[in-house]
């Protein structure tokens, strides 16, 4: 019987065979392997049994670390066993790999191989993570396509049960893991056959058991260490053939056939390119094509990377070889080269003296880099780098695919060579996040791989916004296999999805002369040309395009898909590519509606086929006019007015042409400039908020709750009202606290708000005329744009307010400190920024941020923007990411720094009191820092020292001057969220806590991996649904604000800013004033809780008034006044923790999964929200002074 | 003594069915209600807003964030099948009940526009509901939709409904019609099993603090009666369909008076929240007691003899009850 074809991406593929294959798997969420954990729960979690007929245990850990340990003590104790993971979780694990090795433990881990963090962190493919673990002792097995992640998985698993060596399965992450492909799958019989059931018992009986017992993991002396290190030789001797037994017993199954290295070329090859990897497919394709027109070039596909046979390895090179290129997926500064070139180079001069040598010359070896971070590879730099290959001098340790001219390492290729067959079908889809694009192609992909002998692959490009971003679909089908594993540059289908694209990116430069343009667009047929920009008039024009236009978003409003427009833009696709007969298409279309819809109601199903017909009817193909005659174009990236470094190279990135920036571009040591995410205007919001002057009570929450800093207030003299442009709003500011003709203005900054309504749902001012409207009330953007950005520019040039004369510890009071942190990539409406901002309005002028990998890493820091800013004088946030697990610890470091630069800069202060004058010494020494206006003064003294030390001529004031800055008070934040800080992180964050140091730690609690894809946390409540949890969660939440208060010594604050604001305020300033360790747990709502986030402060709200989440402060400052250090700020529930938690689709979702469990656990949930406000209560009364437990 | 009565078809021990409420969404409380003696059930209510939009609700949040960001191209488990949708949740209630309990179930199907909320009658008959109580429940806010247009509506779900099952259909309406009787007589050519009068439709109140609309539940009083007293006794004798009385019922002599205007079967529910399931028994308990001592032997007996057609001034139902009521206050 014919294996069944599928579409499935790489990480799917190699999860499908773990799962079958294994008894107990470990996991931890990381990019881009966490979806084979998902994968494995999720299968886990249905019932889904291995080969076996066993349903494999599936645990999460806690960090990578953890897995590791889990792994390493289930096979000890004889289960069959795997984890996936990438990157640092990888590094995480190599201390236990390097003992599972030691004890000859047959094991298959299988990675997404990601590039590791250096001088900045990157999610995307390289094999600088699997490299790193090259000495470990494991077998490695790169696979390069989709259906190789498949087969080499169960190869994998064969030969390490024979071998007893533990292998590491890799792909590359997201070009593999990602990417999407008709593969034969593996049936359970399949993989049956290549499992020894003798080799699975024998695994068993060297396991630990109390039946026949032993010692595994002693600890070994000088004498004896090194010869018993020896011992496993034979095992790595015999480990190669042991893999190629495997892999033609798997041939004989399967037709497909593997060797060690495969060789793929002209049989009398001059230059061979050895490669790992999807490269290799690149390559592979690259060689036959050239091979066709007469070029003597070959490949080697390196399929067992460890052990290296070298034999295996010379045997597979022609005998004609004069040249080598090793390329590899990863850079080692300071090695030889990198390890492929270093192992080709070794093997050709080891094997030089050996009998096998058959090579006629001796070849010369040069090594290249590659597709770091998942640079595209493409056939035009093969070419290149054959062509280097031929020169009599070819260039070593040479790049490709990048311009260097700071070290001059590339090499040259021309991007116009393409290998791309005639008979394909290249579509490129532009689409955002939120409309489907990427749903409806990976469901056309299915319906044209699964349903037609077409072959078909997908690749998905992402941006790292969280809000608007911006998706681009890579598609290819044809009757071919393909392997193409990089993006389309030739494109004979380009679909822009969504209209205002068209302005901000050079789409049709990638379209093929008479392909296809579709085009969603707010116009009809007859009136969309005239809105196009000019260059896209002209490129429809000179390539002759096809030129389809649909107005999508007004279909999927009358067949009441709202803003989905997916459905239609497929049929439409469907309807003019003809890669299936329409009708049959859309029969198909239809079909893959029931199947994906049918589970959640008819109602879906017919509004999408509603969808489906009535697209058809509003597709309408333009008439192309011969000449261009529109008077605008494209819009610049950013602004004339931008630095020039974000004129020069960070509006390249945003453009989407960073490929094209130089070595030279970018500093040496990933510092990148703040205060650029204002320069990035993304125009994301449909609606923006519009201040009702007249209605407002000026309480200031709006800005307070603003996610993206774009709702600013100020009050200035009233001569700025009159100077103010027509249009501008203003009124007199209320309130005693102001001098006379002070003015107010809340104003709205068009172009970075992102439309999510927050301020709207949080303002308390209705208009007395008509309740319907507020102080706030949304109205479409780009009616009211122009005024609006006029009006932000003359808001930004008034003048700051005096700091020191604001009540900084009002709500209403911290909304006119500008906040220093803006413009974020965050969600719409996301729960952790406001808090984050508040951070910076209180404290910016001197903070010091640390902050943990995740969500907040991402909005923070990944370019090309970052909104962490600074003031008008310069000062603002000092912000760093070092890993997911070490941020306490990392921000302790700073907090080290400045004590001891500090004491330092004292001694030299006393020091060089002599010649600075007793007198500014003395105040430096004894400045009250207490407070802003003690540090602002502290400020200037410090500046007049600077400039007084810059005058004396010795090497302790020169010594000075390098940590006068330090005398400044400083605020350390150690931020970032529940992952974390529950999790990975929690020991390091213990000890901080413990260290008695004065650091601040901001806890932004989601409850979940937010940035992975909502993965379970020991954050995650009683009956919530989240990855890894898939059956609710059945342990109650950690509850780490208890923890901490355990220490005595540590300032502890649970604070939700939609249930009290004013409590949350007043929590950030004790905070940072607490001279010691302080923790603020921060609930933040989450697009993973399944919500309109519009309702995330009422959500807060409930949270508190159900109890769930109790608000309270604990400060020891509080015991030495005789006061009880503990004040509960919330009072006895008034709603059931059910009120607050069914607005949730993470709870709501298990009473259509499991009614039954779903009710048993909100009984749990109730009952642990009740004991805890009960513990809450009785710790209020036994901190209270007089019941002795307070002084204790 | 004969307590027993016929409704839409069905024989019922009794006149006592708890109307639509939350109370039957317990199987545990439709057995108590069947052991201190209710006829019959309503259950509560399948609105056509749950069927809609809580599919499209999980539909949008399982969907909305997907695809978006490269860590997380999507924010849930997404489950194989969804196992119970409401309405699924709805039809294995009854499944459970009809295992429970002997009483008739009569399964409440809430909506206003004809669409695919219908077809669930015919799931409610295939999970063996013994009857349907379509409730039309339609505020019409649109000053542009005519009476007659409104009217049509009710005739046509109801149709479209009769003509999907098998099982009687009742319909449940609100007294806000101009010419009700006439309604009352198209519904019942049109097919309706019987009639429901009336719906009660919570009213609004306003909260001044926070300018805000408020929903208030407030629960009913045995004055509020005569609204479907009156209608009743109108209406019994010339339909064809059965008369059920709902609101204000709250003590055997509000039975018995709606009973002797022409109900077939009255209809409990604020008197059941305020004192509990186990009134039902006492209610039956006086009924019995007001019956003998008034010497009736069965409900059919005193059914409709206090109807417009029966009673001695017919007059007392229409207007001059009105002025009569003002005459004796001066």
């Amino acid at each position: 019987m014919p294996r069944k074809m599928v579409t499935v991406d790489g990480n799917e593929a190699a999860a499908y065979v773990a799962f079958k294959l294994n008894e107990v798997i470990s996991i931890y969420p990381i990019t881009p392997a966490s979806p084979m954990g998902e994968w494995a729960d999720a299968w886990a979690a249905m019932g889904e049994k291995n080969i076996w007929g066993t349903v494999p245990a599936v645990v999460e850990m806690q960090s990578e670390g953890g897995a590791a340990g889990a792994v390493h003590g289930a096979l000890q104790s004889g289960s069959l066993t795997t984890t996936f993971t990438a990157s640092q979780g990888l590094l995480l694990m190599i201390p236990n790999m390097y003992k599972i090795a030691g004890e000859l433990t047959p094991t298959v881990f299988h990675i997404a191989a990601r590039t590791v963090a250096t001088h900045a962190l990157s999610i995307f493919g390289d094999h600088s993570d699997v490299m790193a673990a090259r000495q470990t002792g494991w077998a490695m097995m790169p696979s390069a396509s989709v259906q190789e992640a498949q087969d080499f998985a169960l190869i994998a698993q064969a030969a390490t049960l024979e071998s007893r060596i533990p292998f590491l399965h890799f792909f590359d992450g997201f070009r593999t893991s990602h990417e999407i492909q008709k593969i034969e799958k593996l049936s359970e019989d399949d993989l049956r056959a290549l499992i020894n059931e003798e080799l699975v018992r024998a695994h068993r009986e060297r396991a630990l058991s109390p039946e026949h017992p032993f010692i595994r993991g002693t600890a070994q002396n000088p004498d004896h260490f090194f010869q018993a290190r020896e011992t496993v030789n034979p095992y790595y001797q015999a480990c190669p053939q042991i893999v190629q037994k495997c892999m033609d017993q798997f041939a004989t199954l399967t037709g497909r056939r593997y060797h060690l290295f495969d060789y793929v070329g002209h049989p009398q090859a001059d230059r061979v390119i050895v490669i790992m990897g999807s490269g290799a497919e690149t390559v592979e394709e690259t060689v036959r094509y050239l091979v066709e027109r007469g070029e003597t070039v070959g490949v080697v596909k390196v399929r067992l990377y460890r052990p290296f046979s070298v034999e295996a390895f010379i045997r597979a090179l022609p005998a004609s070889t004069a040249v080598i290129a090793a390329l590899d997926r990863t850079k080692e500064p300071g090695s030889v080269g990198e390890p492929l070139y270093e192992d080709v180079s070794c093997a050709i001069n080891e094997a030089r003296f050996e009998d096998y040598w058959h090579l006629k010359t001796l070849p010369r070896v040069i090594g290249g880099r590659y597709g770091l971070s998942s640079k595209e590879f493409t056939p035009a730099m093969v070419k290149g780098v054959f062509d280097e290959m031929a020169k009599d001098r070819p260039r070593n340790h040479f790049t490709v695919g990048i311009v260097d001219d700071v070290s001059g390492t590339h090499i040259t290729y021309d991007p116009a060579f393409s290998i791309e067959p005639d008979n394909g079908f290249r579509g490129i889809f532009y689409g955002l996040g939120a409309d489907g694009t990427v749903s409806a192609n990976k469901n056309s992909i299915k319906i044209i791989g699964e349903t037609t002998p077409n072959h078909a692959q997908g690749y998905f490009v992402y941006d790292s916004k969280k809000a608007g971003s911006v998706t681009i679909s890579h598609l290819r089908f044809g009757p071919r296999p393909i392997r193409a594993p990089y993006l389309i540059e030739r494109a004979n289908f380009v679909a822009c999805h969504q209209f205002p694209f068209l302005r901000k990116y050079d789409m049709l430069r990638f379209a093929e002369p008479g392909g296809t343009f579709l085009l969603n667009a707010p116009y009809g047929p007859q009136e969309v040309w005239e809105q196009l920009p000019r260059s896209v008039q002209q490129a429809i024009i000179q390539k002759k395009l096809k030129f389809y236009t649909i107005d999508a978003y007004r279909v999927a409003r009358q067949a009441g898909l709202g803003q989905r427009i997916n459905t239609i833009m497929q049929t439409a696709f469907f309807a003019i590519s003809h890669i299936i007969p329409k009708e049959e298409a859309i029969q198909k279309i239809k079909d893959a509606i029931v199947k994906t819809y049918g589970k959640r109601g008819e109602d879906i199903v017919q509004q999408n086929f509603r969808a489906v017909d009535q697209a058809l009817e509003n597709l309408h193909e333009v008439p192309v006019p011969e000449s261009a005659t529109s008077t605008f174009d494209l819009s610049p990236p950013v602004p004339d007015q931008a630095p020039d470094f974000v004129k020069n190279v960070l509006s390249e990135i945003i453009a989407g042409r960073g490929d094209t920036l130089p070595v030279s571009a970018f500093p040496a040591d990933g510092t990148f400039p703040s205060g650029t995410a204002q320069w990035e205007k993304r125009n994301i919001a449909q609606e923006i908020p519009v201040w009702d002057e007249k209605t407002c009570i000026q309480c200031g929450k709006c800005a307070f709750v603003c996610p993206h800093a774009v709702i600013r207030i100020k009050v200035y003299h009233k001569k700025y009202a009159r100077q103010a442009p027509k249009g501008f709003k203003y009124t007199p500011a209320r309130g005693r606290e102001w001098e006379a003709d002070t003015y107010y203005t809340i104003q709205v900054s068009p172009e970075d708000c992102t439309g999510c309504q927050l301020c709207v749902e949080v303002c308390p001012a209705k208009n007395k005329e008509n309740t319907r409207l507020k102080a706030l009330n949304m109205a479409p953007q780009a009616p009211i744009l122009e005024q609006e950005k006029v009006n932000w520019d003359y808001f930004l040039s008034l003048p700051e307010y005096d700091r020191s004369k604001l009540k900084k510890d009002s709500v209403k009071g911290s909304q006119f400190l500008r906040p220093l942190f803006e413009f974020s990539g965050a969600c719409a409406g996301c729960g952790e920024t406001p808090y984050i901002k508040l951070a910076t309005q209180l404290f910016g002028d001197r903070m010091i941020v640390a902050n943990a990998t995740g969500c907040s890493s991402i909005y923070g820091g990944n370019l090309p923007t970052t909104p962490w800013t600074f003031n008008e004088e310069g000062l603002g946030p000092a912000w760093s990411n070092s890993l997911f697990e070490d941020n306490a610890e990392f921000g302790l470091g700073f907090r080290l720094t400045i004590d001891q630069q500090q004491r330092f800069a004292r001694e030299l202060l006393q020091q060089l009191a002599p010649r600075l004058g007793d007198r500014l010494v003395n105040e430096i020494l004894q400045a009250d820092q207490s407070d802003e206006a003690g540090i602002y003064q502290q400020r200037l003294r410090v500046q007049a020292l600077k400039k007084q030390l810059k005058t004396i001529d010795a090497p302790e004031a020169q010594m000075l001057l390098s940590v006068a800055d330090f005398l400044v008070k400083k605020s350390v934040w150690i931020i970032g969220g529940d992952g974390w800080a529950y999790d990975i992180g929690f020991g390091g964050l213990d000890h901080v806590l413990a260290s008695g140091r004065d650091v601040n730690i901001l806890i932004m609690d989601t409850e979940v991996y937010s940035n992975t894809g909502g993965q379970n946390s020991k954050a995650t409540p009683l009956g919530a649904v989240a990855k890894f949890a898939a059956g609710g969660k059945r342990t109650p939440k950690k509850d780490i604000a208890l923890q901490a208060i355990g220490y005595g010594n540590v300032y502890v604050a649970r604070v939700a800013m939609g249930a009290n604001d004013t409590h949350t305020v007043k929590a950030f300033l004790e905070a940072e004033s607490f001279p010691g360790p302080s923790l603020i747990v921060a609930y933040s709502h989450c697009i993973a809780h399944g919500y309109n986030l519009k309702y995330g402060l009422r959500q807060q709200k409930l949270a508190v008034d159900s109890a769930y989440w109790p608000l309270f402060r604990y400060d020891p400052r509080r015991l030495e006044k005789g006061e009880s250090p503990f004040i509960l700020d919330s009072r006895d529930p008034k709603i059931s923790f059910e009120e607050y938690a069914y607005n949730e689709t993470r709870y709501k979702m298990l009473t259509k999964i499991d009614p039954m469990t779903a009710r048993e656990l909100l009984q749990q949930a109730q009952e642990v929200v009740n004991s805890r406000w009960h513990l809450y209560k009785q710790l209020a009364k036994a901190f209270e002074p007089g019941n002795g437990k307070a002084a204790s | 003594m004969d307590l027993s009565t016929r409704y839409m078809g069905l024989t019922l021990k009794n006149p006592l069915v708890p109307s639509a409420s939350p109370l039957s969404s317990e199987v545990d409380n439709v057995r108590h209600m069947e052991d201190v003696g209710a006829a019959a059930v309503v259950l509560y209510s399948l609105f056509e807003e749950q069927i809609h939009h809580e599919a499209r609700e999980i539909d949008h949040f399982l969907t909305t964030f997907n695809e978006s960001y490269a860590e997380a191209l999507s924010y849930f488990p997404e489950p194989e099948e969804f196992k119970n949708l409401h309405a699924e949740e709805y039809l294995e209630h009854i499944r459970k009940l009809k295992e429970a309990v002997s009483i008739p179930i009569i399964a409440s199907l809430n909506g206003v526009s004809a669409g695919g909320w219908m077809k669930y009658a015919r799931y409610i008959e295939e999970a063996g509901a013994d009857a349907i109580e379509l409730n039309i429940y339609y505020i019409p806010t649109d000053p542009r939709i005519t009476s007659q247009e409104i009217e049509a509506m009710y005739v046509e779900d109801l149709k479209t409904v009769k003509s999907s099952v098998k099982i009687p259909v009742a319909i449940k309406l609100s007294p806000f019609f101009t010419a009700f009787a006439n309604l009352a007589k198209r519904l019942d050519e049109a097919g309706a099993d019987a009639l429901v009068l009336f719906n009660r439709f919570y009213q609004p109140d306003i909260d001044l603090e926070n300018l805000d609309v408020v929903p208030d539940l407030i629960l009913s009083t045995s004055f509020e009666m005569r609204l479907p007293l009156r209608w009743i006794a109108i209406l019994y004798g010339r339909l064809k369909a059965s008369l059920a009385a709902t609101t204000g019922i709250h003590t055997a002599t509000d039975v018995i008076k709606m009973l002797m205007v022409g109900a077939d079967v009255t209809m409990l529910a604020s008197v059941l929240f305020q004192e509990g399931i186990d009134v039902i028994s006492e209610i039956l308990a006086d009924m019995r007691r007001w019956m003998e001592e008034h010497e009736y032997a069965s409900v059919s007996q005193m059914k409709g003899s206090m109807s417009y057609q029966n009673v001695a001034e017919p007059s007392a139902f229409e207007r001059a009850n009105y002025i009569k009521v003002l005459q004796s206050l001066q």
